[in-house]
């Protein structure tokens, strides 16, 4: 062969299997006794504890096979819209995560995902109004696994050095607060406004602060932002913004990753506090070097009250996961998610500190002390406002985020979210 | 008939890596798609309508053109000035060549975390660096103050790609006979002089295929972006390229985002042609003259 037709040949040959890998990598659906599995567990202890998960699962029921594929986070997401997008339901895992709300309706809109209302009924029941964030007319498509809240997580040490004695419970000792950390030189709130949610979990906040429970639930429904509790809400933030809690630089930071992260400079005891859900304390864990985090050190107390807001005093933000079945899933997917939501398998879940269990027969199970009283706060709230950028869809809340962002920037008004915001929920109706 | 075995790989590769992708993204962009389902809900012209008149999308179509221009403005005296002084002999030559062209081998995204650490707000080397001088950097940092993160990202993208200016107008220098040099000296010209009327007017076919690739390179720009400021703060520093991802991939508007991938295709093109036609056509007449 010359030179010339061998490179030919390299070319037609890698042509070639070029052509079967876009067609044949799908080995995942099909089989009625093969169940796959994605999730985002990829570390230990969580990724060998799903493992023996499903090889129980396999046990007990003979010749079914459960396929379990353990992903970083950002990579699961980036598969599942990859997967979603062929159509294909080869492609398609069977049991997968959903984060609920608009994205979830979107879902079940494009028929991807099996309604589970009657065949879990059970377990609905058993997990309670937490569930409605996965409900899309009625109809229960996932069952969330954990849910946790979002709230402030400080730095006692720091806290007690500039003399603050108790955790604030309303804006007053909240800028209270920030003025006596500024006075001992210590910059009181980190917040990583370059990756945009965790700037726009404050709107959420002072809108579950400013807005009844009624007005939040028919807005998600209705696509509808002209109660004024919205407006009012922006203009909170724009006050806590003026009030320059922040950390230097705060537009460019961004929330999880390395020490001149939000999370790192609360973690390296930069900053006395941040905004963050329950992933926070184990995301402090990985960034620092001893992997523990804030430790002893570590405070939590919820978002302060605001005066004159219509929201319940007790009503929670935050969001969770939960598990769903695809629709061409086979049937033993369904016993497979129920199993997943066992006092078991749940209990195994809190133990390893994998997040707040929805089972209430496992929450005792909790070992980590900061989860274990989260959860208790989690539980007693008369309800839990699942994430906006969440529940309203992508698309509605990428708009609000980016105005949210614009008022952190000192470039908008409350106004200005609720205009965005009804713009790009115009769009959606 | 030989020729058809040789072309047709080609041609395949060309139609799976670029035809159908341009012939998908122009039907994606008349349908209202969320990225999952049947294509259904057909828009017609919609989603242009709504790019074209989104105030983001038409900021970050004037970003491109500051980076266009800028690059251009910035890199071009540079590049001329360094390639004039590289073209001498001197010691430490090969040094001096090498630091200038790294930034170029370096891949962008690397470039980016690099000088991601360097502008760290606080922090960062340059912000301790200012401090030291008794300069206050902005309280936002470099790139989170909105005004400034644009004219730092050109900063970025000059240093990352001032190399191959350089590395070009080298190359376009070694073409300029050394005899031109000598009969202008032996006439009474100064080195300047030499270079100013001799050097300079024959690097003109190098200068403009540069300034092309640079033009289409800053139209395109997105790794850079991404990886420093992710188009913010508040867009200030949001392109085209970082527009349509961010509809696609973060909003799931593929719909939208195919639309402004097409009206991003549109506007290259436009360029690319008028560029041909009004600078590069110099060029191609002299040759046929």
């Amino acid at each position: 062969m010359s030179r010339k037709t061998q490179a030919l040949a390299a070319l037609c040959a890698g042509l070639m299997i070029a052509a079967t890998g876009c067609g044949g990598s799908g080995d995942s659906g099909g089989d009625d006794n093969t169940i796959t599995w994605w999730h985002n567990s990829n570390n230990d202890p969580g990724k060998g504890y799903y493992k023996q998960v499903a090889k129980d699962f396999e046990k007990a029921n003979p010749g079914v096979k459960v396929k379990v594929e353990a992903f970083a986070h950002e990579d699961m997401l980036t598969k599942l819209d990859a997967a979603f997008q062929s159509g294909d339901p080869e492609q398609i895992p069977d049991v997968y995560m959903e984060r609920g709300g608009g994205e979830l309706a979107d879902h079940v809109e494009a028929g991807l995902t099996k309604d589970l209302s009657e065949d879990a009924a059970e377990e609905i029941d058993m997990i309670g109004g937490s569930v409605a964030g996965w409900q899309v007319e009625d109809k229960t498509y996932a069952l969330p696994f954990s849910i946790g809240v979002v709230g402030f997580w400080y730095n006692k040490e720091l806290f007690a050095k500039a003399g603050i004695t108790a955790a604030p419970t309303t804006m007053e000792d909240f800028y209270d607060a920030v003025e006596k950390l500024k006075a001992a030189k210590i910059q009181p709130v980190s917040v990583g406004a370059k990756d945009a949610w965790p700037a726009a979990h404050y709107y959420y906040w002072t809108a579950v602060r400013e807005c009844s429970e009624d007005v939040l639930t028919s807005a998600v429904k209705s696509l509808d932002f002209s109660d004024p509790c919205f407006e009012k809400a922006g203009d909170d933030l724009a006050d806590i913004v003026a009030q320059k809690p922040f950390n230097n630089g705060f537009l460019s930071t961004g929330a999880q990753e390395g020490p001149t992260s939000a999370s790192g400079l609360l973690a390296t005891g930069k900053v006395a506090m941040e905004l963050a859900g329950h992933w926070e304390p184990g995301v402090m864990q990985g960034i620092t070097e001893d992997k523990k985090g804030l430790g002893d050190k570590t405070g939590w107390f919820a978002f302060p009250q605001i005066e004159g807001g219509q929201g319940d005093p007790g009503a929670q933000m935050g969001g969770g996961d939960a598990w769903a079945v695809s629709e061409g899933a086979p049937d033993a997917s369904v016993d497979f998610v129920k199993h997943l939501l066992s006092t078991d398998v749940q209990t195994g879940f809190a133990e390893n500190g994998m997040g707040l269990p929805t089972n209430p027969d496992a929450t005792g199970a909790l070992t980590d002390p900061a989860l274990a009283d989260l959860i208790k706060v989690r539980d007693s709230a008369p309800y839990v406002q699942l994430y906006f950028d969440t529940a309203f869809g992508q698309a509605v809340g990428g708009a609000m985020n980016d105005a949210i962002v614009n008022v952190f920037a000192g470039k908008g008004t409350g106004a200005d979210i609720v205009t965005a915001t009804q713009e790009a929920a115009d769009k959606e109706k | 008939m030989e020729i058809l075995v040789f072309v047709t790989p080609a041609l395949a590769l060309i139609a799976l890596f670029v035809a159908w992708p341009i012939v998908t993204a122009v039907r994606f962009s008349v349908y209202d798609w969320k990225g999952f389902g049947d294509l259904t809900d057909f828009v017609g012209l919609e989603n242009y309508v709504e790019v074209l008149g989104d105030e983001v999308f038409r900021s970050a179509v004037g970003h491109n053109m500051v980076i266009v221009v800028g690059s251009i403005l910035l890199q071009l005296p540079l590049g001329v000035a360094i390639a004039l002084l590289l073209n001498r002999k001197m010691r430490g030559q090969g040094l001096l060549r090498t630091i200038i062209f790294v930034p170029y081998v370096l891949a962008e995204v690397i470039a980016a975390v690099v000088w991601l650490q360097l502008l760290q707000p606080q922090y960062g080397f340059i912000d301790a660096f200012t401090a030291q001088i008794g300069l206050t950097p902005p309280e936002q940092g470099w790139l989170g103050t909105p005004e400034y993160a644009l004219w730092i990202v050109l900063l970025v993208l000059t240093w990352k790609y001032l190399g191959l200016a350089v590395l070009l107008f080298l190359a376009g220098m070694q073409g300029v006979s050394e005899e031109l040099h000598e009969a202008a000296q032996l006439d009474g010209a100064s080195w300047w002089q030499t270079q100013w009327r001799i050097t300079i007017p024959l690097l003109g076919p190098t200068m403009r295929t540069w300034a092309f690739l640079s033009m289409i390179g800053s139209i395109q720009c997105f790794d850079m972006i991404w990886v420093l400021t992710q188009g913010g703060p508040a867009n200030a520093t949001a392109t085209m390229a970082t527009y349509l991802i961010d509809e696609g991939t973060k909003r799931h508007n593929y719909g939208i985002a195919g639309a402004a991938s097409v009206i991003l295709f549109v506007i290259a093109f436009a360029m690319a042609l008028a560029y041909q036609v009004l600078i590069l056509r110099r060029d191609t007449k002299e040759d046929t003259v």
